[in-house]
């Protein structure tokens, strides 16, 4: 009997070479990280310097000088003083039910991420554009970043960088970044083949072709992946506060331990405030920069 | 005028992974269709030879899937053939690495696309200095030059609109005066007014006529439209399933057709529209070279004819006929030749449409004198040459090879 037990109970290895394997491969990284641990954390220490100093200036400068600088850029990249409106009583509102310094710390770290996003991003996608076999072997990695809980690539981050900002981003990062990488390979891609044909032929360096016309014709594609990463970026919030990361996202874990209904929901709402200013403004922006593409009775 | 700028040779083109697999095929003269059927490999051009003059339109015309998209792209490589030679004013394009080749884009050839292959978020000021930006000229230099093409092709006052305002044949000409502004010697033309309307369509071709009157430039024009390949090319090359079926004078296509494949092309042109009157005359055979009456009416009677072309040292003078002449001799036998030049027969120029003499030729009792500028007689054009090139058309095929030449 004991020899067919295999039909009814899966055939597992054996628990202690399954605990051997564990433990070489937990040894390993745990040596890794005592031995370059500094090395990394040396190499993340100017982004660390950044963070903090961004943040201070958010928290320090008066709330209404940050008001008014919030309400200018958006005027200046969406044009629209309904938006504007709405982002003066939603910063009030949320001023007023004191949140100021949360959605402060908040804001600086999305603004940091967002940049490293676009910055690592942007690039990642023209390779993957380029050609296939790059296209081949990014996708799948792009793949298990988003479907990877991020709590399985926090064990990691953390045990190399221990708790606080720098883990906090680069969970964000790695959580956001694939909208833009994916959807700069695809506007790029979506190119008209003729145009690209037409800058060949009048003899444009790959350079030229890339930054004179590929860019620009796939910005619109770039723009909607940039707004949602910034959105995924903001989702990421919550979870980031688990490994110390201040801002909203840190009530809300208190409220969900405790029950606390309604300091859940306001933080919530900010969040979501957040959300929605940087998506109509982003939007916006790039909808009036690409007005004459396809809008023929203007 | 006649020296040969570009040079196609034994050029090659097969799609799929493996092309050299196929040459041997080829040469064991497998169709293109068993070709695909055997390798999977496509053969887009096969043995295509040409030689391309300075200064002439030379057409190539074909139907779609015929490899003729494929072929310009390789004269400036936008696609790399299979095998074969392309020279262009002595340089080897294959040879070339790829920063002179891009010099050679930016400087030799320009190119204009069926869909205009215009830079959409760019204004028509921006599109039209494309080629000079990428050369690096500075920006008023550029605009200047911009400005001028686009004056050259009646856009003036557009150079601040967006290519998606304006219509398809106004794309057309931005693609056009892009094309001409950065002086290339070589202007090749994809399909470049296939997808425009034919009203606009026979604008463009009247536009691009009238421009090279005053550029000359060595234009490879190509498209799927024989009406617009007789009208617009010195020489076309018509070619199928990539393979050179006949290349010739528009004439020499339209009538002797190499094999069937061209003559059914050739049925359905209005020969009218396509043909000029030199093709159609026949050598003048009423010349009248006397110098007095008498002298004609002698000239006319050897060879039998009722009328003559009154030709002097001082070239062509006019129509002259027995009747008239019998007369005249009755009534004053002392009257000059001259004065009895019938008016009312005009002359036609040999270089002037079919169409266009129709009327007079059929009103005029005699086969009118073909005339150039000079005043030269280079033949007649009679009611029943008309005819004949214009109704075997619709008979059928053996009358039609046997009629003529």
């Amino acid at each position: 009997m004991s020899d067919s037990s295999w039909l009814t109970k899966f055939p597992q290895m054996e628990r202690a070479d399954l605990l051997a394997i564990r433990k070489t491969l937990d040894n390993a990284y745990r040596g890794f990280s005592r031995e370059y641990g500094e090395a990394i954390e040396g190499f993340f220490e100017p982004l660390l310097q950044f963070l903090i100093g961004f943040e201070k200036l958010l928290l320090t400068t008066p709330w209404w000088i940050v008001l008014l600088t919030m309400t200018v850029l958006v005027y200046g990249v969406a044009r629209s003083w309904k938006l504007c409106v709405a982002v003066v009583v939603s910063m009030l509102l949320i001023g007023y039910f004191g949140m100021w310094e949360d959605t402060m710390r908040t804001m600086s770290i999305i603004v940091v991420c967002t940049f490293i996003a676009i910055a690592l991003g942007i690039p990642i996608g023209i390779i993957m554009a380029r050609s296939n076999r790059g296209q081949q072997i990014i996708t799948p990695i792009l793949d298990v970043m988003q479907t990877m809980p991020a709590f399985v690539y926090l064990i990691p981050v953390v045990m190399l960088l221990g708790i606080g900002r720098i883990p906090g981003v680069i969970a964000v990062v790695i959580y956001a970044i694939p909208p833009v990488i994916r959807l700069t390979n695809l506007g790029i891609r979506l190119v008209d083949k003729e145009v690209m044909e037409a800058s060949t032929a009048y003899g444009a360096s790959p350079w030229q072709r890339l930054t004179g016309v590929q860019l620009p014709l796939a910005m619109p594609t770039i723009m909607a992946g940039i707004n949602q990463t910034i959105m995924m970026a903001l989702s990421m919030v919550v979870v980031a506060s688990m490994i110390g990361v201040k801002g909203l996202g840190q009530p809300v874990l208190k409220s969900i331990t405790n029950q606390y209904f309604t300091m859940g929901l306001l933080n919530g709402l900010a969040i979501v405030a957040l959300a929605i200013i940087f998506d109509r403004a982003s939007q916006a922006y790039a909808k009036r920069t690409q007005q004459h593409l396809g809008n023929k009775h203007s | 005028m006649s020296d040969t700028l570009i040079k196609v040779e034994s050029l090659y083109k097969i799609f799929g992974p493996k092309p050299e697999s196929v040459f041997p095929l080829i040469e064991q003269g497998l169709s293109k269709d068993e070709i695909l059927a055997k390798t999977n490999h496509t053969v887009g051009l096969k043995d295509i030879n040409l030689e391309i003059k300075r200064g002439e339109i030379f057409v190539i015309m074909g139907l779609s899937g015929s490899g003729k998209s494929t072929l310009i792209r390789h004269f400036n490589r936008l696609i790399d053939p299979s095998s074969g030679e392309i020279e262009v004013d002595k340089i080897s394009v294959m040879q070339l690495e790829p920063k002179p080749l891009m010099e050679f884009r930016r400087h030799k050839m320009s190119m204009v696309f069926q869909n205009f292959g215009l830079l959409p978020h760019r204004t028509v000021g921006q599109n039209v200095a494309y080629g000079l930006e990428i050369q690096g000229l500075n920006k008023a230099k550029r605009q200047q030059q911009a400005q001028q093409w686009l004056e050259a092709v009646g856009l003036l006052g557009y150079e601040n609109h967006y290519p998606s305002q304006l219509s398809g044949g106004q794309q057309q000409r931005i693609g056009l005066a892009r094309a001409l502004c950065t002086d290339a010697e070589i202007l090749l033309m994809d399909e470049a007014f296939s997808a425009l309307d034919p009203l606009i369509r026979s604008e463009m071709q009247d536009q691009l006529i009238e421009l090279q009157e005053k550029l000359h430039k060595t234009i490879i024009f190509i498209t799927h439209d024989l009406d617009e390949a007789l009208r617009l090319g010195d020489r076309i090359a018509i070619l199928k399933d990539g393979v050179i079926v006949q290349q010739g004078k528009p004439d020499e296509i339209l009538l002797e057709p190499a094999d069937d494949y061209v003559e059914a092309f050739v049925k359905d042109v209005n020969r009218a529209r396509a043909l000029t009157v030199a093709t159609v005359m026949q050598a003048p055979a009423a010349r009248i070279t006397a110098e007095t009456i008498a002298g004609a009416l002698k000239q006319m009677k050897q060879i039998d004819s009722d009328y003559g072309h009154l030709v002097s040292d001082d070239g062509y003078q006019g129509v002259v006929t027995k009747d008239t002449l019998e007369q005249a001799l009755k009534d004053d036998a002392s009257s000059h030749l001259n004065d009895q030049i019938q008016d009312e027969i005009p002359s036609v120029m040999p270089d002037a449409i079919l169409e266009t003499v129709i009327p007079e030729t059929l009103e005029a009792d005699y086969a009118l004198p073909v005339v150039d500028e000079d005043g030269h007689l280079h033949g007649e054009l009679s009611r029943r040459d008309l005819a004949e090139v214009l109704g075997e058309q619709d008979s059928d095929k053996s009358s039609e090879k046997s009629s003529y030449r």
